[in-house]
């Protein structure tokens, strides 16, 4: 059997899937070819390595179900068809919007029917170890070599995160690039569904994205906030929309309004998002949330309390703290930080730690969100380890305010050992450290997030899923908990 | 006092929805016809007076909303109220610009849910417990032209088929949908390269998996109605194989075209000699006139060698001698056994029939050295299929080929044997070669048995193909 490979389908960077060099292509590839010669096969490998199309792995098989999912969806990964108990090496890689390659990858030996299937099968070493069925996409981490501070983050959320699944013989840890896969296959990420609609906001002074979910409407509606980091982050409104919730990310700190004048927005800005979605006519007005993670949450703690015009249904808060002057509003808040920037503290490598900021928790009222006024049902999600913010400890001091007020039954606390400052939708990667421009002083710093993967990852799961079922019954008002399935979460 | 809550609620929500009614325009009553287009976009509805006052929305998911056109679906339904009548309704606007629909009328159980996959439709397009009824099922929806057929030319886009809720088992066409989605189902796995072969002679489509490679491959060969049709090549790429969709004659043109051995033998080496493709794994499947090609070649060509061969909708009557050529010459002498049913749709079966006695113009089957598959409807009324297949048999087994042969013949299924989920065509537009004319030709089957034998047989197809061109000797999708 003759087994040699046209040179164009070797190596990594995903060439071999046909899919570009960006590797986030929406369509699949047509050519045009105008002439198919007879060809001769091309011979042994390229350069150096051993190639060897192992007669005994050549018809292996491997799968992935769903190929196309949206990113909170589970996938089955399914190798058949190899020799019985032989040692495979299930590889994942993924070139980001931003150019660089991540991968994982992780050990398994094929059953007496030569199969693997990673939702059921002991991974026995990698980038991730156990049985964890989407392993190969929370543990990816930036290839050897690459610059550090990497983080993974969606742009363009129109088109799918592409991730070619490999299984390759032996237990490998490295040169996966000199090697011949048995096996490759490509698979799409989704952060929104079809038929969903992205709409560009600039009304009213907005700079902002709505998500429309799809289907006739009305639906109930979301803002959702990001952090110190400013821009417009599209991904996690774009996959609430897929939920069934119009979801409008709003940009606050690089917006057009404060990048033409230089001034922090105040609060009638959000309350403007809140007002153009109320009337918006596939919005259901009374039923409106606000998400939001570490900046964002002491807007939403702020609005809920304060705010004449908002009357959210509930909120959720990730990552977040509600130590804030109680005057004023973002601009004192930062400014509030700014002061306190002393306690910051650095860790060997220079990575910048500032979960001391705001504490210890103050017990002056004045320099806190009073929680226990708030009316409608709250989530709050904390990483123990979180070393960015004392998300942690401020959630101990909301959750005793509103003891003390008698409105706790509003509080939901999800709170998770291990889990760092950035807690995403699920099996996204985990950055422990990465490059943060600061907004206010456009100072480029490396930044302790904190968390350990394996538990973090673990964490992103059990709150995504937490934080849909505590959205849906606020905003889906009437549903029992027990009767709405989140299968594939 | 949680009555009143409800109620309070319940007037909120109407008040929401009057609101909204009137910042979008619409009306009360009125409905728009949704058109699924590549952006997700649909028209603005208006709702409906009638439209239940629950007081919190349902949810409807479809998972995957992204699937490949042989993967099952789940549609499920919740937050609705307990113990109701709704209808659940997909609809697909087709490349040619035809609506086609499919309905399954349910009850929510006690907690507010339908699921699909596991309630009873009391009726509809479909009945009884289907998963996949809203596909299988689809149909022109009522006006339509006739003789319609439901095939994918552009296999690069999914299909979209827009899956909505109704309220009440009365006709939903004078309502609004209460929710609705949109679910693609592909041909085209992730990473399938396409790639258009136009070199003067050949023409055709190469569809090849993403891996490293080589794979199996496959040459796939369509009927009568002649043209490039690419869609089960994509979905066999997608399911791991090399595949070649080969155009032999464009539609009408049979009579001018020369199916001369060397044109399907320049495709089976291109095939055979790419470098994706382990030159002694490839098979070929074809249906109806592409069966005639196809064991034509396998019999008499020194240059096709396949390791199987899958023919679905069997015909071997030719013209007498080795060559292929001349097909459209040899039929017309029957056609005065072409019969009409009551609906003026011809029913060609007996052409087959009366063929079938000529031996001299029969492909010699017995010089068949290779593992075949016969896939046939016993209700095909195109052609004898089935008569065909026992032709077939019995001349392979008087020739001690019989251990090559299998054969699955499906009860109540047409001729048009397509990739599961498929809507089932019973009639459908053809052009005579002969003449030019468009006719009616009745291809058989009753739907619901129709389906099925395109979800077995698809099945039973991977498998075979596996067997044969893959290691495993175990079947699996």
């Amino acid at each position: 059997m003759r087994h040699g490979l046209g040179s164009e389908f070797r190596g990594l960077a995903g060439c071999w899937c046909g899919a570009d060099a960006a590797g986030d292509q929406l369509t699949p590839q047509t050519h045009k070819e105008t002439r198919i010669k007879q060809k001769t096969r091309a011979r042994g490998p390229a350069a150096g390595g051993q190639f060897k199309m192992d007669e005994k792995h050549c018809c292996v098989t491997l799968s992935v179900q769903p190929s196309r999912g949206l990113v909170d969806e589970k996938f089955v990964i399914l190798v058949q068809n190899s020799f019985p108990s032989s040692l495979l090496t299930i590889y994942a890689h993924h070139q980001c919007e931003d150019g660089y390659s991540w991968h994982a990858f992780a050990h398994y030996t094929s059953d007496a029917t030569g199969a693997v299937n990673v939702s059921e099968d002991c991974s026995t070493g990698g980038t991730y170890s156990g049985v964890e069925a989407m392993g190969l996409l929370w543990s990816l981490k930036p290839v050897p070599g690459s610059k550090p501070g990497l983080r993974m983050r969606k742009k363009n959320v129109q088109a799918p995160m592409v991730v070619t699944i490999s299984v390759y013989s032996g237990h490998l840890t490295e040169g996966f690039g000199d090697q011949v896969p048995l096996a490759g296959v490509e698979v799409e990420r989704w952060y929104m569904a079809p038929g969903v609609q992205r709409i560009p906001v600039t009304e009213d002074g907005l700079t902002a994205t709505l998500f429309l979910p799809s289907g006739p409407g009305p639906f109930p509606g979301l803002l959702d906030l990001w952090g110190g980091g400013g821009q417009l982050v599209e991904y996690r409104a774009a996959l609430l929309a897929s939920h069934g919730i119009a979801s409008m990310a709003i940009d606050y700190l690089t917006c057009k309004y404060t990048m033409e004048t230089g001034k922090i927005v105040e609060q009638d800005y959000f309350e403007m998002a809140y007002k153009f979605l109320q009337k918006h006519p596939k919005v259901l007005g009374s039923r409106i949330a606000m998400l939001g993670l570490s900046l964002g949450t002491s807007v939403i703690l702020k609005m809920a309390v304060h705010s004449q015009i908002m009357k959210l249904s509930c909120a959720a808060c990730v990552s977040g703290s509600h130590v804030q002057p109680v005057d004023g509003f973002l601009k004192e808040v930062l400014d509030y930080f700014g002061k306190n920037s002393g306690n910051a503290r650095f860790t060997e490598d220079n990575e910048v730690i500032w979960r001391d900021l705001l504490l210890p928790i103050p017990t002056d009222l004045s320099l806190k969100v009073d929680v226990g006024k708030l009316q409608c049902p709250l989530m709050l999600i904390v990483g123990e380890d979180d070393q960015n913010w004392c998300a942690y400890e401020s959630a101990m001091d909301m959750k005793g305010m509103m003891e003390r007020a008698g409105n706790n039954h509003l509080l939901t606390l999800l709170s998770y050992p291990n889990a760092g400052h950035l807690i995403e939708p699920p099996y996204m990667t985990h950055a422990r450290v990465s490059h943060f421009r600061d907004v206010q002083s456009q100072q480029k710093m490396m930044v302790l997030w904190g968390g350990q993967t394996l538990e973090h990852s673990r964490a992103q799961e059990d709150a995504w899923r937490k934080l849909l079922v505590f959205l849906r019954k606020n905003l889906y008002s009437g549903a029992k908990s027990g009767s709405l399935s989140l299968s594939n979460l | 006092m949680i009555f009143l809550k409800k109620l309070m609620q319940t007037v909120q929500w109407f008040a929401d929805l009057l609101n909204s009614t009137k910042r979008s325009g619409g009306s009360f009553g009125s409905s728009s016809v949704e058109k699924g287009d590549r952006d997700g976009l649909h028209g603005v509805f208006s709702w409906s007076a009638a439209m239940s006052l629950s007081s919190t929305p349902p949810i409807l998911s479809v998972r995957p909303s992204r699937a490949l056109v042989d993967e099952a679906f789940e549609v499920l339904v919740e937050n609705l109220p307990p113990v109701s009548p709704f209808t659940l309704r997909s609809l697909h606007h087709s490349e040619d610009g035809d609506d086609w629909e499919a309905y399954g009328r349910y009850v929510s159980d006690h907690s507010g849910r339908v699921s699909v996959s596991e309630d009873l439709s009391f009726g509809g397009t479909y009945s009884g417990m289907e998963p996949l009824g809203l596909i299988w099922s689809l149909r022109p929806v009522p006006g339509s032209r006739t003789g319609l057929r439901l095939r994918k030319k552009d296999v690069t886009t999914p299909m979209l088929i827009t899956i909505s809720l109704y309220n009440g088992h009365e006709d939903f066409r004078d309502n609004s949908p209460l929710v609705s989605m949109v679910t693609e189902r592909w041909y085209m796995g992730p990473g399938i390269q396409r790639i258009e072969i136009t070199d003067g002679e050949l023409r055709g489509g190469l569809f090849i998996p993403p891996g490293p490679g080589p794979f199996p491959g496959i040459l796939d060969l369509w009927g009568g109605g002649g043209g490039l049709l690419e869609y089960r090549s994509a979905l066999l790429a997608s399911r791991g194989y090399v595949c070649l969709a080969l155009e032999y004659f464009k539609t009408g043109q049979m009579k001018s075209t020369d199916m001369s051995f060397e044109y399907f033998e320049n495709a089976y080496h291109v095939l055979k000699d790419h470098p994706q493709v382990i030159p002694d794994r490839v098979g070929i499947i074809s249906l109806c006139l592409g069966t005639i090609v196809t064991l034509g070649l396998v019999a008499e060509s020194t240059e096709i060698k396949p390791c199987c061969v899958v023919c679905i909708s069997n015909i071997i009557s030719k013209s007498p001698g080795k060559t292929l050529s001349g097909f459209h010459r040899s039929i017309p002498s029957e056609f005065n056994k072409i019969r009409v049913d009551e609906n003026n749709h011809q029913i060609w079966r007996d052409v087959g029939l009366a063929l079938l006695q000529e031996p001299s113009m029969k492909v010699d089957v017995a010089k068949i050295n290779c593992p075949l598959l016969l896939v046939n409807g016993c209700d095909d009324q195109n052609w004898c299929a089935v008569e065909t297949a026992d032709d077939i048999s019995k001349t392979m087994n008087a020739a001690g080929k019989g251990h090559l042969l299998t054969r699955l013949d499906y009860p109540e299924t047409g001729h048009l044997i397509e990739p599961p989920f498929s809507p089932h065509c019973p009639a459908g537009n053809f052009i005579m070669y002969s003449s030019n004319q468009k006719v009616l030709q009745r291809y058989g089957g009753k739907t619901k048995p129709h389906s099925d034998a395109q979800d077995d047989s698809w099945r039973k197809i991977l498998s075979f193909l596996r067997h044969h061109l893959y290691c495993s000797q175990k079947a699996m999708m």
